[in-house]
């Protein structure tokens, strides 16, 4: 073997036992019954993918998919802007960009705790509002798909601004002078100009929201207090409290394909955008 | 006549260094002007002060009589070819001609494109996408999205410089006669010499951010001001004090006094150029020259004891 094909070699271990090797099991597992005791048992059966054709597992589905759709989209009108200012700034660009990952200096848990402790009753936002006298009762802010939306955004918003802010970094600054020069004002120049000529940015940042938004588990889990259950809890009590795994594995098996087959299909029309 | 575009002491500085130290042009309505000099000069500076991409730290900028340094590009009727043509990459062809009328609110312009499109000679290639282009469309697609809008001033950074030299000598010609066809005041930059002798009606020759000399090709050809413009617009010998064109210096193997001055030199060095010979001679004093000889005469070897000769009136005198 060359010296070269050693170097992937570790790359290929760490992606066949702890992806291949799982995933396979997994696969397997969506194939047989359910153990009394939860774990598997034979026969083979297709009856969790029938099962997934209930009207009340295709509505968590599709609750999933509008929720991720939705934190995708506030991600990228709240990321564009900022990107947008990052990149024509000129002498704090490196601050604004360690400003961005600030967040990942603290683990996703503790974030998302810190936001229990800010929108409970008697937390910060209702307690500031009490006292200012706006309200006069602690508004419910925790625990509805509100919350759950706020998570999603917040948790996930650093990865839509840094594809796009990478975009935007690219492109050739004499563009938005040609389009001043040829008339447009700033608002024209931002949406027919530069926002087309960030698209492959928002696309990268919208795959890397949309993604784990829709097989998000802890962000419903904490904001939404169990009554927003969306396909990530679904799997994990399958796993845990119902003590059903064939089921959980055919639902991930499910969520996998969808997501599988939706970025291809997004990355097929892209390719074909650039020709 | 009003001239069309007026600068008057216009100076720009950034952090550390004077990109511009007041200059002061005037260029009249319809003419092809040429900014020309080595990189760094201020020509480019000049050129965005114009556009209105950067603002000056003092002097000013007229358009039409008006004093634009505070308008936006948008809000100014001048418009500017990029040196990288700086088209949209998402628009075809006609999606960047049409791209300032729409900015401007002028929908009913299909005649306008279509005629465009024709002068540029785009005719057929309108729908494709910038990327599908060669480099000498993309530059007319650049030429037309300006020429529509019909600006006062058509400014142009550096045109031609990213075409092959072949194209770049039809590209001169073809750029002279659109001026003329469409009549708007071109304000060309360039660091090509020849580009800006052979399309400018008059040019401003410029170094270290300043103006050497405002004049018609011929005036800063043939009567430089200084030695810098001298020598940015060809070659020239410089010999006892005077300067002389290659192509005004002769070579002759005996002393000549018809007038004409003389000094005896030794051969060098002898090209072979294809349409001439270029002799490098030494002087007695060993300033080094060069003459541009013709097929016809003699051919001259190196180590040959010569005359190099010219005629006083050939002379460049500057200060």
């Amino acid at each position: 073997m060359k010296l070269r094909s050693w170097f992937v070699l570790p790359t290929w271990a760490w992606m066949v036992g702890l992806f291949a090797a799982p995933f396979a099991i997994v696969l397997a597992y969506s194939f047989l019954a359910r153990g009394v005791y939860g774990g598997v048992e034979r026969p083979w059966t297709l009856e969790n993918y029938q099962r997934l054709l209930d009207p009340l597992y295709l509505t968590i589905l599709l609750r999933s998919f509008g929720m991720a759709l939705l934190a995708t989209l506030l991600c990228l009108i709240l990321a564009f802007p900022a990107a947008l200012f990052i990149s024509r700034s000129s002498r704090h660009k490196n601050l604004y960009l360690q400003l961005v990952m600030l967040p990942f200096w603290t683990s996703f848990l503790v974030r998302t705790y810190a936001w229990l402790f800010l929108l409970r009753d008697t937390g910060l936002v209702n307690t500031a509002l009490q006292k200012v006298g706006i309200i006069h009762a602690p508004l419910q802010l925790l625990y509805n798909d509100g919350a759950v939306l706020l998570g999603l955004v917040y948790g996930y918003l650093p990865f839509m601004v840094l594809p796009i802010y990478a975009t935007l970094e690219r492109l050739d600054p004499s563009l938005p002078e040609a389009a001043a020069d040829l008339g447009a004002r700033p608002w024209p120049t931002v949406l027919r100009v530069i926002l087309p000529l960030s698209r492959p940015g928002i696309v990268a940042g919208a795959i890397l929201v949309f993604i784990p938004c829709l097989g998000a588990y802890l962000t419903p889990d904490l904001l939404g207090g169990g009554r927003t259950v969306l396909v990530g809890n679904l799997v994990q009590s399958q796993f845990t409290t119902a003590r059903d795994w064939p089921f959980g594995a055919a639902v991930s098996m499910l969520l996998m394909l969808l997501v599988t087959l939706l970025v291809w299909g997004i990355l097929r029309r892209e390719s074909e955008q650039l020709t | 006549m009003e001239p069309i575009l007026e600068v008057r002491d216009l100076a720009k500085d950034y952090p550390g260094q004077r990109a511009l130290g007041g200059i002061s042009l005037s260029i009249p309505q319809g003419s092809f002007f040429s900014l020309l000099g080595p990189s760094g000069c201020g020509k480019t500076t000049t050129l965005r002060l114009i556009a209105g991409f950067e603002e000056p730290t003092s002097g000013e900028v007229r358009i039409k009589g008006q004093v634009v340094n505070h308008c936006k590009p948008y809000e100014r009727n001048v418009s500017t070819v990029f040196q990288s043509y700086a088209l949209f990459p998402h628009l075809s062809a006609r999606g960047n001609i049409e791209f300032g009328l729409k900015r401007h609110g002028i929908t009913d312009s299909a005649a306008r494109v279509a005629e465009v499109i024709k002068l540029v000679g785009l005719w057929g290639k309108e729908g494709r996408k910038p990327a599908q282009l060669s480099g000498g469309e993309r530059q007319r697609v650049a030429l037309a999205r300006s020429l529509v809008l019909t600006p006062d001033v058509l400014l142009l950074d550096e045109p031609l410089a990213a075409l092959d030299p072949k194209l770049r000598k039809q590209m001169r010609a073809e750029l002279k006669a659109m001026q003329r066809r469409v009549g708007i005041t071109f304000l060309l930059v360039t660091h090509d010499q020849e580009e800006a002798l052979s399309m400018s009606d008059q040019l401003a020759v410029m170094n270290e951010g300043r103006i050497e000399q405002v004049g018609t090709p011929e005036d800063v050809y043939f009567r430089p001001c200084t030695r810098f413009v001298a020598g940015f617009l060809g070659a020239v010998n410089w010999i006892d004090g005077v300067g002389i064109r290659p192509e005004a210096t002769r070579i002759a193997r005996e002393a000549q006094n018809h007038g004409a001055k003389s000094f005896p030199a030794l051969v060098t060095d002898s090209v072979f150029l294809g349409d001439c010979f270029q002799v490098v001679v030494r002087l007695a004093t060993g300033e080094e020259a060069v003459a541009q000889v013709q097929h016809s005469s003699d051919v001259f070897q190196p180590g040959e004891s010569v005359h190099i000769c010219w005629n006083p009136a050939d002379e460049i005198l500057v200060a």
